[in-house]
């Protein structure tokens, strides 16, 4: 067990135990699989019995199961949106309130282990719920449309979108002194970034095509595209299906056959990369009050001092 | 070993600590005493590296505590005045977890950790949930905690605060065995009246300013906290308390069914030449001693009047 010692420092060893043992945490694995089994199931029962009026019986196809695929993806996507503030945005602060965090501060742990820890056993704990869901996604296998590289392109996605929501989470329950406050501003921020930037795309992009919808020659090019490489949904929808960048950015459809500048995706992982690091860079500077000063005077002292010690010797 | 110098903090526009200046040797234990929101934990925390200070310097062991709070840390043991514990974990494993995060290596953790926990009394705990332990049990575990890596200095703020009189005799006795080891502690006032045979000096600071400080003797001293002498006689009781009301170095007498108490500022000589007059003027003497003044009277003197809550 030398690797564990080595990597698994004690704050992280203490997350982990901290959470895994108490009875909520199997808990809330089972029922976020039931929710996701529950609208898989629906989705099925939906499209084979409901649409069954309009031409004898449906077959289950991969078309369906592609569909499927997607009512998956994007619930789990808004399932994360749900979960991520909840687990990261109390990390500190609940230390704060329970006051253990003085006594974890005066230990010689270093403000970047300890915020690094305490979002990589949320992150850990998230992973492992998302993984579990696979089971699920078994369905889409089953009837074909997907391929491998998609579900692990998807997961690596989820990925992020939990290192992006923990690491705001860990920075506002760093900054604010009380949990209540840091949830409502994490879960704030998460309805921007998720239902805002989406509504902005919308909304601007309806206004862009009314303004050159009499045009002869309207503008080939349309930057409205970048806003939806900020919502999730964009940049996992082009995760899919790399025409809608295209289409997103080119809003004439003349003009299809250039290309989009950048990936949705790619936009969205540039951008919150820098979110990303930001949060916690402040984290990291914000968890202890205490900072170093003035240590290159003290050390210049030092030096001065030791040549005259070796002479009197 | 603690070296503080002109230490203020301001929160706002309120002065919380005024230029505090105090040094601590080593091996010394200190009692730090003041009226609640008189700047103890400030100024504890200031040491502990937990808040910066306005201005002024704080060291430890040499090391100013914004410059080098890593070596700090590692001098100190600080038990805050109020702590929580992480309910899930094992009174071992919370003691493993706080090793581990001062760097010692298990091998060292696994002698160490039995040998602090005997030192605390909670050898038999070692493998309950921290949750089920007493409040005093908690609060010794919580100073097991400090002395994991082996500090040099303890900062203990209010260790004793709300403990049953047993819990804090208890605690009393393990302090006993620390100041033994040799170890700096500074220590925050409610247990005070209790540990004056082991304190060795106190500071008493109040509105953030230090308003005596010194060796217990000392401040005694300075402040002419007044002896009352308590003397029985077998009669004549009324005809004697007139006669100590009109002596010199008397301020007050006070006569109850218990016996008469005297208010007296005069010095050894002054003391016995009373006694002498009365028994010449044949007053039945029964007994005639000196009422012994603590550390708490000395508080009580010192933060009369003017406290602010
Ligand atoms: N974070 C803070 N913000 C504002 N005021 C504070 C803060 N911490 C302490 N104080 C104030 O500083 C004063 C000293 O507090 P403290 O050091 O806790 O006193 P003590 O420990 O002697 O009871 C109190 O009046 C308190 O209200
Ligand atoms: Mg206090």
């Amino acid at each position: 067990m030398n690797w564990s010692r080595k990597w698994i420092n004690p704050v992280l060893d203490k997350e982990f135990r901290l959470r895994m043992r108490t009875p909520r945490a199997m808990l809330s694995v089972m029922l976020y699989i039931l929710a996701l089994g529950f609208i898989a199931m629906g989705f099925i029962y939906m499209t084979m019995y409901l649409n069954n009026n309009n031409g004898g019986t449906q077959q289950f196809n991969s078309g369906m199961s592609q569909m499927m695929f997607y009512v998956l993806s994007f619930s789990q996507l808004l399932m994360i949106a749900f979960m991520a503030p909840a687990l990261t945005a109390g990390v500190i602060s609940s230390e704060r309130e329970k006051q253990t965090l003085s006594m974890l501060l005066t230990t010689q742990q270093s403000s970047m282990t300890i915020i690094l820890s305490k979002l990589l056993s949320s992150l850990s704990f998230m992973a492992l719920i998302v993984i579990a869901t696979l089971p699920v996604y078994s369905i889409v296998f089953l009837y074909g449309g997907i391929s491998p590289r998609q579900i692990i392109s998807l997961f690596l996605f989820y990925l992020f979108i939990m290192l992006l929501l923990g690491s705001l989470g860990v920075m506002f329950s760093t900054i604010f002194k009380r949990t209540i406050i840091s949830i409502i501003v994490t879960y704030s921020v998460g309805i921007f970034i998720f239902l805002i930037t989406g509504l902005l795309y919308l909304f601007l992009s309806s206004m862009w095509q009314q303004i050159y919808s009499g045009a002869i020659t309207p503008p080939s090019f349309s930057w409205v595209g970048f806003i939806l490489g900020l919502n999730p949904a964009g940049a996992m929808l082009s995760l899919f299906e790399p025409e809608i960048s295209k289409s997103v950015f080119h809003m004439n459809g003349s003009s299809m056959n250039t290309d989009a500048p950048i990936q949705l995706w790619v936009e969205f992982a540039l951008v919150y990369t820098v979110v990303i690091i930001g949060s916690l860079w402040i984290s990291i500077r914000s968890i202890r009050p205490v900072r170093r000063r003035k240590k290159h005077k003290i050390m210049s002292q030092e030096k001065i001092m030791e040549p005259s010690d070796n002479i009197i010797n | 070993m603690i070296e503080i110098s002109n230490l203020s903090k301001r929160y706002g526009n309120f002065d919380a600590l005024k230029d505090i200046n105090l040094t601590i040797s080593k091996g010394t234990v200190f009692g730090f005493v003041g009226p609640n929101g008189a700047g103890k934990s400030t100024t504890m925390s200031i040491l502990a590296t937990l808040v910066l200070p306005s201005s002024g310097t704080a060291r430890v062991g040499g090391y100013e505590v914004t410059e080098y709070p890593k070596e700090v840390r590692k001098k100190i043991g600080y038990m805050p005045d109020f702590f929580g514990v992480y309910d899930q974990l094992k009174t071992i494993e919370y003691l493993h977890f706080y090793g581990a995060s001062y760097n010692i290596p298990r091998s060292e953790r696994e002698k160490l950790i039995p040998q602090l926990l005997d030192l605390v009394n909670l050898s038999d705990k070692s493998d309950s949930y921290v949750d089920s332990l007493s409040r005093g049990m908690k609060q010794r575990l919580c100073l097991a905690r400090c002395l994991v890596h082996d500090p040099e200095v303890l900062i203990l703020d209010e260790p004793a605060s709300g403990l049953d009189p047993r819990a804090r005799i208890e605690m009393r006795e393990i302090l006993k065995e620390l100041k033994l080891m040799g170890k700096t502690i500074i220590i925050s006032s409610h247990i005070l009246p209790e540990l004056a045979e082991m304190v060795d000096e106190i500071g008493v600071i109040e509105h953030g300013v230090m308003v005596a400080q010194g060796k217990v003797s000392d401040i005694q001293n300075r402040l002419r906290v007044k002896k009352i002498l308590h003397i029985r006689t077998m009669e004549r009781q009324e005809e004697l308390t007139a006669f100590l009301r009109d002596e010199a170095f008397v301020s007050g007498v006070l006569s109850d069914n218990t016996g008469v108490h005297v208010h007296f500022s005069g010095g050894e000589e002054e003391q016995a030449s009373l006694l002498q007059q009365m028994i010449s003027l044949g007053y039945p003497v029964l007994s005639f001693n000196e009422a012994q003044t603590n550390l708490e009277d000395v508080f009580l003197e010192i933060t009369k009047g003017g406290l602010g809550q």
